[in-house]
């Protein structure tokens, strides 16, 4: 350990004596680092977190070289101002944002060259709620539990444990080779425009389908069958609203309560991201990210996993409904998703 | 061993039951086959949380389907049956009662007409099963609280409990690892780090472990938080 030199220990073509960094000029509602999550924690209580939409956050660390599970930015219905010292390859994914550097408009969903000295903007859209912000070489935060994402009830991981605040400094980590060959080959076909994109983006049509009213497919979940025919029906011909009370811990829906035939005593056993759980009062809750690791509230169903970046851009006030998926299906569909990433991942080394 | 059930929970995750009333011996079982499936893991697999009367086990289905996972389990549960069941740890946790560190525990005594010292001597003679590590990381689901001190939750929550805070809610007790808004009865605090994420494993308890409180005066709680973590 002695003598090695901060952020030199991920790539040999490092060559820097410091650690490159991105500082928060504005921080935006609620920006956090973020990358696939803990995993191997959750029987100590500890939240698996990680980004809402794993997609999105997979791509922009593709579009950048990046392993697909190196730590990102998660920024939520308002953007951030980051301004970078050094010249920089980004890639911004996900809804809700658009981008800008220096003022002018930049493209998303492909890789970005960004000069030294640019300022890389947000303003917000109609639509979608969650947008990732990836840097070649990732952002370098200390992993604890073995990954870079931000537990913020519980306080530490990502940047000191909480979201992004102005003036704090985003250490970047160092390009892998192929980051490297991107950035050069960006930067080589810059005009006057303060940054640099491709021609090409991410086809939508290899992307999750993400809708204003989406239909959520779901299993059944263990006490589905404790509910009353009604409600089981309600839950399934119902629209159901995202409320305001919804965060990346859990979405609060609103809709027909639903309730059991008979009182359940139940004990408290594990939960996860996609659980639709039913408080008393009748109304469903969908866990996310954040999910505690144990819920004590009867499930009726839970999300199928190709469904959750779907959900993560879902923003207060719209609807969704519920469509049944048996397990077979869901595990097919995530396979195909998988193999996408895989393909993509391909095309880039391809490319590049 | 006999009386489990198998259902999905979603398309990466099996929960398995084990009957549905708490019961030490079932408890037992249920955490000695999930250190058999953490020391053999099955391909895909990624972690198993044990519950009061679940386990509930983790897995990528890139590796393998539902129909797969559900074989191997119950191959597992099958050759279970005879294991012999691993003793846990018992684990002491240090207590100041009262004062600004338990500023609920008059209203425990008065709710049931005993005297402060009467609630101390109760709380500390119990020994405690840690069932479930879950709410927040490393709060330990403790069960084995007397009947006599069961109390009902403050009506109005409090926006921040300290950590370390020792509480009531109803038959419950437990301690709170990390600063949280809660609406437990606050008895008392630890000096100990029941969260610890810089150490492997990340908590003080495991789910099997048993808990005894012991009450020490409020000068060895400062010292205690001086000195750092001695024990």
């Amino acid at each position: 350990m002695m003598g090695r030199r901060d952020g030199a220990q991920i790539a040999p073509s490092c060559t820097r004596d410091a650690p490159a960094v991105a500082r928060v000029r504005a921080p935006g509602l609620l920006s956090t680092v973020q990358d696939l999550g803990r995993t191997g924690y959750r029987r100590f209580g500890v939240i698996h977190s990680g980004a809402m939409d794993r997609v999105a956050a997979q791509v922009a660390n593709l579009l950048v070289g990046n392993h697909p599970a190196a730590a990102v930015l998660e920024m939520t219905l308002t953007g951030a101002a980051l301004h970078f010292e050094q010249e920089a390859l980004i890639a911004v994914t996900g809804l809700g944002l658009a981008t800008f550097v220096d003022g002018e408009p930049a493209p998303c969903w492909r890789p970005l060259y960004v000069a030294a000295g640019s300022t890389v903007s947000f303003h917000p859209l109609p639509q979608g709620c969650r947008t990732y912000l990836a840097v070649a070489g990732g952002w370098m935060v200390p992993l604890w539990l073995g990954s870079a994402s931000t537990d913020i009830r519980a306080g530490f991981g990502g940047l000191a444990g909480r979201p992004l605040r102005a003036g704090d400094a985003l250490p970047i980590g160092c390009a892998s080779e192929r980051g490297l060959r991107i950035l050069a080959a960006l930067k080589s076909k810059r005009t006057r425009a303060p940054f640099a994109a491709p021609l090409w983006r991410v086809s939508w049509n290899a992307l999750p389908r993400y809708e204003i009213n989406p239909v959520i497919r779901v299993m059944e979940g263990p006490q589905a069958n404790a509910f009353t025919v009604d409600s089981q029906r309600a839950f399934f011909t119902s629209p159901f609203r995202v409320t305001p009370q919804s965060d990346r811990m859990g979405y609060r829906l609103d809709g027909p309560a639903l309730s059991l035939s008979r009182p359940l005593e139940m004990l408290s056993e594990a939960v996860t991201a996609g659980t639709i759980q039913v408080p008393p009062d009748g109304r469903p809750i969908v866990l996310m990210a954040d999910s505690q690791t144990t819920g004590g509230y009867p499930q009726i169903a839970q999300v199928a996993s190709v469904d959750l970046p779907r959900l993560a851009q879902l923003r207060p006030g719209q609807t969704m409904r519920f469509a049944p998926i048996g397990v077979r299906e869901a595990q097919r569909l995530w396979r195909q998703q998988v193999q996408w990433l895989r393909c993509l991942t391909a095309a880039i080394q391809q490319a590049f | 061993m006999n009386g489990w059930q198998l259902c999905p929970l979603g398309d990466s995750a099996v929960r398995i039951q084990f009957g549905d009333q708490l019961d030490e011996t079932v408890h037992r079982r249920l955490l000695t086959i999930a250190d058999q499936l953490r020391q053999h893991p099955f391909e895909g697999m990624e972690e198993c949380v044990p519950a009061y009367t679940t386990l509930t086990v983790f897995y990528n289905p890139v590796h393998m389907d539902y129909a797969d996972v559900e074989q191997r389990l119950t191959e597992v549960l099958q050759q279970m049956s005879d294991a012999p069941v691993q003793p846990g740890r018992t684990v002491e946790i240090p207590v100041c009662y009262g004062g600004a560190y338990g500023p609920d525990i008059e209203f425990v005594a008065l709710h049931h007409g005993f005297t402060v010292e009467e609630v101390i001597a109760m709380h500390t003679a119990a020994a405690y099963r840690v069932y479930a590590l879950g709410f927040s990381p490393g709060f330990p689901y403790l069960g084995g609280l007397p009947t006599a001190l069961a109390t009902p939750r403050r009506a109005t929550p409090r926006l921040a409990v300290p950590a370390g805070s020792v509480g009531i809610a109803g038959v419950q007790t437990g301690v709170y690892p990390v600063e949280t808004p809660g609406g437990w009865q606050i008895i008392g605090r630890t000096p100990l780090a029941l969260f610890r994420p810089w150490e492997h494993p990340p908590t003080l308890l495991a789910p099997g472990d048993t808990v005894r409180f012991r009450a020490i005066p409020s000068e060895a709680f400062d010292a205690w938080a001086e000195g750092g973590r001695t024990s």
